[in-house]
């Protein structure tokens, strides 16, 4: 099947669906690949590199759509009036689409392309499972986005991240407020580390508090006990008293930090409103926010989609073309992405699509199959983060006690046993005995404490140098070799002849070894 | 030499060999340990010799000499990844040995004893010659298992377990046997040599642990090898220190309470690394029998080739070694130490983390390791790096399986739940080096296998590190 790429047509636009790299992989599992001229420009990414990847150049976006079976692409296709491009118009009928859809935004979309016929795959509907994580557009998209915020706010910031003490005197380093620990929060916070900033972070999730701290930054805490999970590994909708606490906590971080990005976001809602006026107010001049919810409303009240503005000193960012913005980055990771994606979609490599709605994976991506709208797949059966394991340890831990009590009580049971049992002896056994019996356990006790000495990495040098030791019994042989009856010489000399071996084989095979420990 | 005198060598030697073992608390004293050692046992041998009732010094020499070349023979031709094997052979020397003196203790008519210390003498050969054959047969097993001549499987007996409590009870009971023909005279076989009281228990009794060495090791496997190797360490010692007793000789009898103590510990370190009850290690059958059924290993593996492993490499900081048995077999050793020189020059922090129970025989990568000239201060144990691995980029692991298993922590009906791991998990990313998807020798399958941040590379392990060594070189 042939897989086409057409220029991206949206304003800004930068990415696009494959690169060389990728198109290389899609044509070794069977698929024949075409482009648009000029699709990778604007992500630096010339039509040459695409040919000598064995990507077939074609001229017109026109050609692309008609020759192609399958049409990878970034964003959804739509009218243009701008461009006089009307990219449902030149989507032949019975074709295959994979890119960004959000069903749940543009159904109307949702609908012409079912009057089409088509067979549609969402990239924003890839379903967060472990399996699924190599072709998360989202993800890859969300990390890029939180990485260029920061660099966004430090291009506005009028001062250092990191903390100096210089000639010139001392600079303190930038607070950096992240609000929603996802995959673009986690990414803001590690850039902004990185650049030496100190680092807080919020998020109503508190298992991701642990990634926070990871990452080297500051969770901020609420004193108010609510999850705020929901299913696939999001977050949901939190109590108003929930909400109140939070925004407290805010209000009073913008007195203090220098730089606040925010990410929060909830499936299928508006971004919910974090940073009222007057927290802007309140916050220093030369503040910087980023606002990485601008598409679906802001998490900022002041916030203007696409648009960097100064309200009250403070720089407010609004950009919702962050990932577009290092368009050759995003456009290798969206083309891996669609890479694996195609690569499950043939497991053949025979270059034969098979959409095989069995497959949780695929059918979630899946939200037109044949002209039929089957979006919303069924909810994921799995969440992302498995909150299992914290269960067991109490448990086994109970059970621990149970044992180690036990174990007390046998201790206790073989401590008498053996006492009575060596009184028991004592009274029986001559004194000539007694004597060799206490060498032996006074060098019993002293080779306990000796050996626990050793270090773990000689252990094998222990063995053979106690081999050698052993090899001491010659000497028990040694005092029968002159006894008188012949047999026994012969015995006494075979044991020696053994002993032997093993002294000077344990020696210097030990003396072999330890030669070898060096620093 | 006034026995005084001999008893004065005898304190000399047993400091010196004290002195030997706690040099080993560190690489560098433990050279001059050795020295210590040697000192010992040449001190201890000469007095002996020189005692006025030792005559026969042809036949000494004679067998110093010849046994002594063949020990140096073996010493310097063995292989360091035969080691298990070697100090398996050698156990059974001793236990050889010790079966040795104390028949010819039995059979020597000069010794006189009286009464109760008659009886003492008695019952200290048959336990010298008892804990000498079990010794003696069980290594030889352990080295066959060792060497691959037998199958490294454990082999169960059905109602293994009453045949050895039969056996046990034979032993004690032909003991008191033994002690009563002794008394009695009777009991003596029609052989010149064992026309003496008590022969044919003895004898008996001698087959019987030979049988039980035998089926005692037999039912171990593999995994468990450093187990059964230090334990008959440890009677190889108690072998030693019986036939002290049976001498009245303080020397032997120091000398093998600190071996067998040795062993003991060392049985007792690798029991605690694997989480094991060492009866049930002794009573064989690993992972027979137990509760639950494990949680099964669902996902896919994710392989990686050579190329992609030496870029991970290239571009971590901190990176962790795993060596296993694996490595050992695949004689990987010394490309893994390359591989390490050249990240170590370009500044890379590379670590080898070593889990107790890795390889045949306590301290069996340590050993591998240090043959292939890897700084010992390099080298850590489980549990000077396992809180560690959160920091760690790449990990290896080099032919180890059940020693970085997961399910030992989490999956309670795991046949080795609560063992402790290498928790390589927790680190950025880990790539396993295997030749195929086979489980370890626990039998037990690996989530590790299966997590979003490992990568499988199949194959040999020194070839593939091979490869990874070419593309690392650049």
């Amino acid at each position: 099947m042939k897989l086409g790429i057409p220029k991206e047509v949206a304003a800004g636009e930068k990415r696009v669906a494959t690169t060389p790299e990728a198109a290389a992989q899609l044509i070794k599992l069977g698929f024949s690949v075409c482009i648009e001229s000029g699709a990778g420009t604007k992500a630096t990414i010339s039509d040459d590199a695409y040919r000598a990847a064995g990507v077939q150049v074609l001229d017109t976006a026109e050609q692309v759509w008609q020759q192609s079976d399958i049409i990878l692409k970034v964003r959804p296709p739509l009218k243009w009036p701008k461009f006089n491009i009307d990219e449902m118009g030149l989507m032949p009928k019975n074709r295959c689409l994979i890119c960004f859809i959000w069903p749940a935004q543009n159904p109307q979309l949702m609908d012409a392309l079912a009057a089409k016929n088509a067979t549609v795959l969402a990239m924003d509907c890839v379903p967060r499972l472990s399996r699924a994580q190599k072709m998360d557009a989202l993800s890859s998209m969300a990390n890029i986005a939180g990485y260029r915020a920061i660099v966004e706010a430090a291009q506005a910031f009028g001062r250092f991240f990191t903390g100096q003490i210089t000639a010139a005197g001392k600079v303190p380093p930038a607070k950096v407020l992240v609000i929603g620990a996802g995959v673009a929060g986690l990414s803001a916070v590690g850039t902004a580390r990185s650049l030496g900033a100190i680092v807080r972070a919020f998020d109503t999730r508190p298992e991701v508090k642990e990634q926070v701290e990871s990452m080297g930054a500051e969770f901020l805490l609420l004193d108010f006990k609510e999850d705020g999970s929901g299913s696939g590994g999001y977050a949901k909708t939190m109590s108003p008293e929930f909400i109140a606490a939070e925004m407290a906590l805010f209000a009073q971080q913008a007195k203090e930090v220098d730089i606040i990005v925010t990410t929060a976001l909830i499936p299928g809602r508006p971004a919910p409103k974090l940073i009222t006026a007057e927290m802007i107010e309140s916050m220093k001049p030369g503040s910087v926010i980023v606002d990485l919810a601008a598409e679906q409303g802001g998490n900022c009240e002041l916030t203007e989609p696409n648009k960097i503005v100064v309200k009250h000193n403070v720089t407010l960012i609004g950009y919702t073309d962050l990932p577009s913005r290092l368009a050759n980055q995003s456009s290798q990771l969206y083309a891996t992405n669609l890479r694996h994606l195609l690569t499950d979609l043939c497991p053949k490599k025979d270059g034969v699509i098979n959409i095989n709605l069995d497959d949780e994976v695929i059918r979630g991506t899946t939200v037109i199959n044949d002209g039929k709208i089957i979006w919303p797949a069924p909810p994921p059966t799995q969440v992302a983060a498995p909150a299992q394991p914290k269960t067991i340890p109490s448990a086994s831990k109970a059970t621990e006690q149970h044992r180690s009590k036990a174990d007390a009580a046998t201790r206790w049971t073989v401590l008498v046993i053996a006492a009575a049992a060596l009184l028991g002896l004592g009274s029986i056994l001559p004194q000539s005995f007694m004597a060799h019996f206490t060498v032996f356990v006074l060098a019993c006790f002293v080779g306990y404490q000796v050996i626990w000495n050793v270090t773990p990495a000689l252990h094998t040098p222990l063995m053979s140098v106690t081999n050698a030791i052993s090899g001491i019994i010659v000497i028990g042989a040694i005092l029968q070799l002159s006894a008188p009856s012949a047999l026994v010489v012969w015995l006494a000399v075979f044991a020696v002849l053994i002993a032997a071996i093993n002294i000077v084989g344990g020696f210097w095979v030990t003396r072999r070894m330890l030669g070898m420990f060096r620093k | 030499m006034s026995p005084s005198l001999v008893t004065m060598s005898y304190i000399i030697a047993i400091i010196l060999f004290i002195l030997s073992l706690s040099g080993l608390s560190n690489p560098e004293s433990a050279r001059r340990g050795n020295y210590f050692g040697m000192a010992g046992m040449a001190i201890a041998i000469i007095a002996t010799s020189l005692m006025e009732s030792v005559t026969a010094y042809g036949y000494l020499v004679v067998a110093i000499l010849v046994g002594g070349s063949i020990g140096a023979l073996a010493a310097k031709k063995v292989a360091m990844t035969q080691m298990p094997e070697l100090v398996a052979i050698m156990h059974s020397l001793v236990g050889l040995a010790a079966v040795l003196v104390g028949y010819a203790n039995f059979m020597d008519s000069s010794v006189h004893f009286q009464g109760m210390e008659k009886t003492i003498h008695e019952a200290e050969i048959y336990a010298g010659v008892l804990i000498g054959a079990v010794t003696f047969s069980g290594s030889v097993i352990a080295f066959g298992k060792l060497s691959e001549k037998i199958t490294g499987k454990p082999i169960l007996l059905p109602g293994r377990h009453q045949i050895n409590l039969g056996l046990l009870v034979a032993v004690v009971a032909l003991g008191f046997l033994f002690l009563d023909q002794v008394e009695t005279g009777t009991g003596a076989l029609p052989w010149l040599f064992l026309d003496k009281g008590g022969s044919q228990s003895l004898l008996i009794m001698t087959v019987i642990a030979l049988l039980f060495g035998i089926h005692m090791v037999m039912a171990i496997g593999g995994a468990d090898m450093p187990v059964v190797v230090s334990m008959l360490n440890s009677y190889s010692g108690w072998a030693a220190a019986a036939t002290g007793f049976m001498l009245g000789n303080d020397l032997l009898i120091v000398t093998g309470a600190l071996v067998g103590s040795s062993g003991a510990i060392l049985s007792y370190i690798m029991c605690h690394a694997m989480n094991r009850n060492f009866i049930s290690v002794i009573a064989g059958g690993f992972g027979t029998g137990s509760g639950g059924k494990a949680a099964a290993i669902e996902g896919d593996v994710q392989p990686i080739d050579a190329g992609e492993t030496a870029t991970l490499l290239l571009s971590a900081k901190n990176i962790m070694i795993i060596p296993g048995y694996g490595m050992a077999v695949a004689q990987a050793q010394h490309t893994v130490y390359e591989i390490t020189q050249l990240l170590r020059a370009k500044g890379k922090t590379v670590r080898f983390g070593i889990h107790p129970v890795a390889g045949r025989m306590p301290g069996h990568m340590n050993v591998l390791l240090a043959e292939a000239k890897v700084p010992y201060d390099i080298v850590f144990e489980m549990d000077e790096i396992n809180d560690d691995f959160p920091n760690v980029d790449v990990s290896i692991v080099i032919g180890a399986n059940d020693i970085v298993n997961p399910s030992a922590l989490n999956d309670p009906n795991s046949p080795i739940a609560g063992m402790p791991v290498l928790e390589c998990w927790k680190g950025e990313t880990t790539v396993v080096l295997k030749r195929s998807m086979a489980s370890g020798y626990a039998g037990v399958g690996n989530p590790l296998f299966v997590m979003d941040n490992t990568r499988m590379l199949f194959g040999d392990a020194n070839a593939m590190l091979q490869a990874v060594l070419k593309v690392v070189q650049g």
